[in-house]
């Protein structure tokens, strides 16, 4: 019975896994490929890690499993705050195809301040479109 | 089949496929931020492993190694964008 649970625990958190690093192939731009593998990778490792804790069956390893998930949990969507945050203001693109950009001429570029309204000046906005524009 | 052989089988050799998925954007990656995601997803693979590995090996040990490396990724992802960001400004 705990060898049937550890193998769907197993099975799962690896098919997750591997969704992650599917999509970290198949998705258009960055900020798509930070969302695939924060959120699968973290399910995935989760599971992955519940299954060693229901195999061993100790308070110990229990406790130690806890503590890697919940750090993982914690980590994962900060880091991947900060690494969209960089990367928006290192210039990478949005998908061709999106739809639209919220944060579009909200971030300064010198102080690195987000406002919540377009202010009037532009020349310190940071705007992904009109640099689109003005290459054409 | 056994646990074991389910582990051996096909567990090991998806994370192994996905980590070569992941090593192409490595290769590939336009920018440089798409090469920390996929360096940051391998390490979390390898959590994967260690986890799968202490199944195997019935040594619980291992585990610690996975908690190190949690703590590494965390912390190697916070320091890329920390500079890559200063380099840009």
């Amino acid at each position: 019975m705990t060898e049937i649970a550890v193998g769907v625990l197993a099975f799962f958190g690896t098919i997750f896994i591997f969704l992650a690093a599917v999509g970290l192939i198949r998705m258009p731009d960055t900020y798509l490929r930070i969302s695939v593998t924060t959120k699968a990778a973290t399910l995935g490792i989760g599971l992955l890690m519940l299954a060693a804790a229901v195999y061993f069956q100790e308070l110990s390893i229990t406790t130690r499993v806890m503590a890697i998930i919940l750090f993982i949990i914690l980590t994962s969507p900060v880091s991947g705050h900060l690494i969209g945050r960089t990367s928006y203001f290192s210039g990478v693109r949005l998908w061709k195809n999106s739809v639209m950009d919220d944060l579009d001429g909200k971030y300064q570029k010198h102080s690195q301040v987000l406002k919540s309204e377009t202010d009037d000046t532009p020349e310190n906005n940071l705007s992904h479109i009109r640099d689109a524009e003005e290459e054409l | 089949m056994t646990l074991i052989d389910f582990l051996y089988y096909f567990v090991i050799p998806v994370l192994t496929v996905s980590v070569l998925l992941i090593v192409v954007r490595f290769i590939k990656g336009p920018s440089i931020v798409d090469r920390v995601i996929a360096l940051d997803l391998i390490i979390t693979t390898g959590i994967g492993f260690i986890g799968t590995y202490s199944i195997l090996t019935n040594q619980p040990a291992f585990l610690d190694v996975a908690m190190i490396l949690a703590l590494i990724a965390f912390l190697g992802t916070v320091a890329f964008s920390y500079y890559i960001q200063k380099r840009n400004k």
